[in-house]
């Protein structure tokens, strides 16, 4: 007979190749990056190794980054807005549709991810610059052409063409879970086409819509390659501004002061948005 | 003139035909069942009813008015979906109130008529709950009360038994039965279990690939089938292959050389037929004393029912008979089987065919 241990190998052992890629590529560069955050800098030799907390004071009584802080706000919660009200509907269509179109519009809808995000923001700028095809459309109806690009308008409108698929899938799902003859039973119940979709529909999609406007929120809100394009030098949003800080200053500790900001702004965004819709949502659908 | 009537009917989806020309008739406070395997159109007549499926062709109509082209928000049948398709962020109450809501009926109002139709299908106190709090025939009646609130004048029920265990469907069919009688609402059902038909139904219209092949109470089609499938879908049945043979004033089947007396209407002699006789009008005698010789290859016990193969010349029949208490034939003795002519039904094959 042999002793029987307590310590059980085959779960650490499974678990660990996900704990160590955690820890090595999340945890710690993170906690690295706290810690640089406190070091001190000095314009002419470089990061001091005495701590501060005059990078934070720096950044939260500073009208400039306040002001780079107020617009990546904007930008991102304008973002969610836009893809939520093209998305929802867009996801309605889709699980109306039947196979082979179901499949080809699904794949439209993936389509921009597909894409190098580089290349798709070249081209936004091709279309949006000041002899470009939205201009010369305008023009051609008799409209004054407008300045779009390098505008919050071009990153918006970029954004919201790369995040739309975050949105459309996530509601989807929730649409594919619903009992299609629940909306015929509002309209034999009396209820308008529409009054069923506002009344029946849309409350049962809200947790897919939660989750949706969650990761377009948070994927607008750190966004680097749409604002750095579409910006422009002069149009910062938060990650832009963080690049600017570590690799035109090389001030890194200001930089990375900014980057826990943002990430705690973000995650205090997120949660107070998540308790609010999550727990109404679940009241009702369990 | 009829309350509910369906005209010419037909839905084709495609090149596929789901329903074609099907005429009914039904009067006010009728509870009419439509029966049939799945995929025979009692579905889709049913959802052309609701609005939910337009026709292809012909005209339904209710109370005189022309219905084949409204919206189903327009015609405000109460329909109970097979899904029971409650609204499941909602309370029964607020599911309940829903249609009332939806014709701005005034809040004190509406309270008390939601009121009324909970306790009908005795919920009252399960008002507050959620649909996923209710098992499924607490759902099925709240989506019957649901339907019932905005007192339509027709009530729709697709399939609204058969997501239930079977002894809570015995239950619901005579709590329906119950419900309809009390508020008298014209009730259209559709089904694909005989016995709910027959048990609960004023009358019963067969379908069968789409064709309405037969409307009847539900005793008259039990006993006088006007089909090979209607008979055997209909409760159970011996069907045997013969040809009919006339000689005189008698007639009698010939299958495979043995005579069987029986009688019909206006089928010619030496037409194909078949013969169907229920199980439980055969009875069992000693051998030699009945009008069939045959052995009992096996018999089951069903507690209120004995149930018999018995292998005789004209093939394999199955004989019911009820249980008396007594030990009945063993397997392998050899019986007669008798019957009262009457009870032989004789059906020309091109009905069979039809």
């Amino acid at each position: 007979m042999t002793a029987r241990s307590s310590f059980v190998p085959a779960p650490w052992l499974l678990a660990g190749p996900g704990t160590l890629f955690f820890v090595g590529l999340v945890l710690l560069p993170l906690a690295l990056t706290v810690i640089l955050s406190f070091h001190a800098y000095d314009h002419s030799s470089g990061i001091q190794n005495t701590f501060t907390l005059s990078h934070y004071v720096a950044v939260v009584t500073d009208e400039y980054y306040l002001s780079i802080f107020w617009r990546t706000l904007r930008i991102a919660a304008l973002t969610t807005l836009i893809c939520a009200a093209i998305g929802v509907p867009e996801a309605y269509i889709l699980s109306r549709m039947r196979d082979p179109w179901r499949s080809i519009f699904l794949l439209v809808i993936i389509g921009p991810l597909l894409v190098s995000v580089v290349v798709r923001t070249f081209g936004w700028s091709m279309l949006l610059g000041s002899q470009g095809l939205v201009n010369q459309a305008l023009e051609l109806f008799g409209f004054p052409a407008a300045k779009i690009l390098y505008t919050e308008t071009a990153i918006v409108i970029a954004l919201v063409h790369v995040m739309l698929p975050f949105m459309v899938i996530p509601v989807w799902t929730a649409l594919q879970k619903l009992d299609p003859m629940v909306e015929a039973a509002a309209w034999t119940l009396g209820a308008s086409r529409f009054t069923a979709l506002r009344r029946v529909v849309m409350p049962q999609v809200t947790l897919g819509m939660l989750s949706g406007s969650l990761i377009v929120f948070g994927l607008s809100a750190s966004a680097f390659a749409v604002p750095a394009l579409l910006g422009g030098r002069r149009l910062k949003m938060a990650a832009t501004l963080v690049y600017d800080e570590y690799l035109h200053e090389l001030n890194w500790p200001l930089g990375a002061s900014i980057a826990i900001i943002v990430l705690v702004a973000n995650l205090c965004i997120m949660l107070a948005y998540n308790r609010l819709v999550e727990t109404r949502a679940r009241r009702t659908l369990g | 003139m009829a309350f509910l009537t369906l005209e010419g009917v037909s839905k084709e989806f495609g090149t596929f035909t789901a329903v074609r020309d099907v005429d009914l008739k039904i009067d006010k406070g009728e509870f009419v069942s439509l029966l049939g395997p799945s995929g025979c159109g009692k579905t889709t007549t049913l959802q052309m009813i609701a609005g939910l499926v337009e026709p292809t062709q012909g005209r339904i109509s209710l109370d005189g008015r022309d219905i084949t082209h409204e919206k189903p928000n327009r015609r405000g049948l109460g329909v109970v979906f097979q899904s029971y398709a409650l609204f499941p962020h909602m309370t029964v109450a607020q599911n309940v109130a829903f249609g009332l809501e939806m014709r701005r009926v005034p809040q004190a109002e509406r309270t008390k008529r939601v009121r009324e139709a909970l306790s009908l299908v005795q919920l009252s106190s399960f008002a507050d709950r959620y649909p996923r709090q209710l098992s499924g025939g607490q759902r099925q009646r709240v989506a019957i009360a649901r339907a019932l609130v905005i007192a339509p004048p027709v009530l729709l029920l697709d399939e609204p038994l058969s997501n239930l265990d079977a002894k809570l469907r015995e239950e619901m069919q005579f709590e329906l039965r119950r419900i309809q009688r009390k508020v008298g609402t014209t009730t259209i059902m559709v089904t694909h279990d005989q016995a709910e038909a027959l048990s609960i139904s004023d009358r019963v219209v067969v379908m069968e690939g789409g064709c309405m092949t037969q409307v009847d109470a539900p005793y008259r089609l039990y006993e006088q089938p006007s089909n090979a499938f209607i008979s055997s879908f209909v409760g159970k049945t011996n069907l045997l292959a013969g040809t009919w043979r006339r000689n005189g004033a008698s007639s009698a089947v010939d299958i495979g050389g043995v005579l069987l007396e029986a009688t019909a209407k206006d089928i010619p002699a030496a037409t194909p037929v078949t013969l169907s006789i229920r199980p439980e009008k055969i009875l069992l005698r000693e051998a030699g004393t009945g009008r069939l010789d045959g052995r009992i290859a096996s018999r089951f016990f069903l507690g209120s029912q004995w149930l018999f193969t018995v292998d005789t010349p004209v093939g394999i029949v199955t004989v019911s008979a009820p249980n008396q208490g007594g030990e009945p034939p063993e397997e392998g003795s050899a019986v007669g089987l008798d019957w009262s002519p009457a009870n032989l039904r004789v059906i020309a094959d091109t009905a069979v065919a039809a």
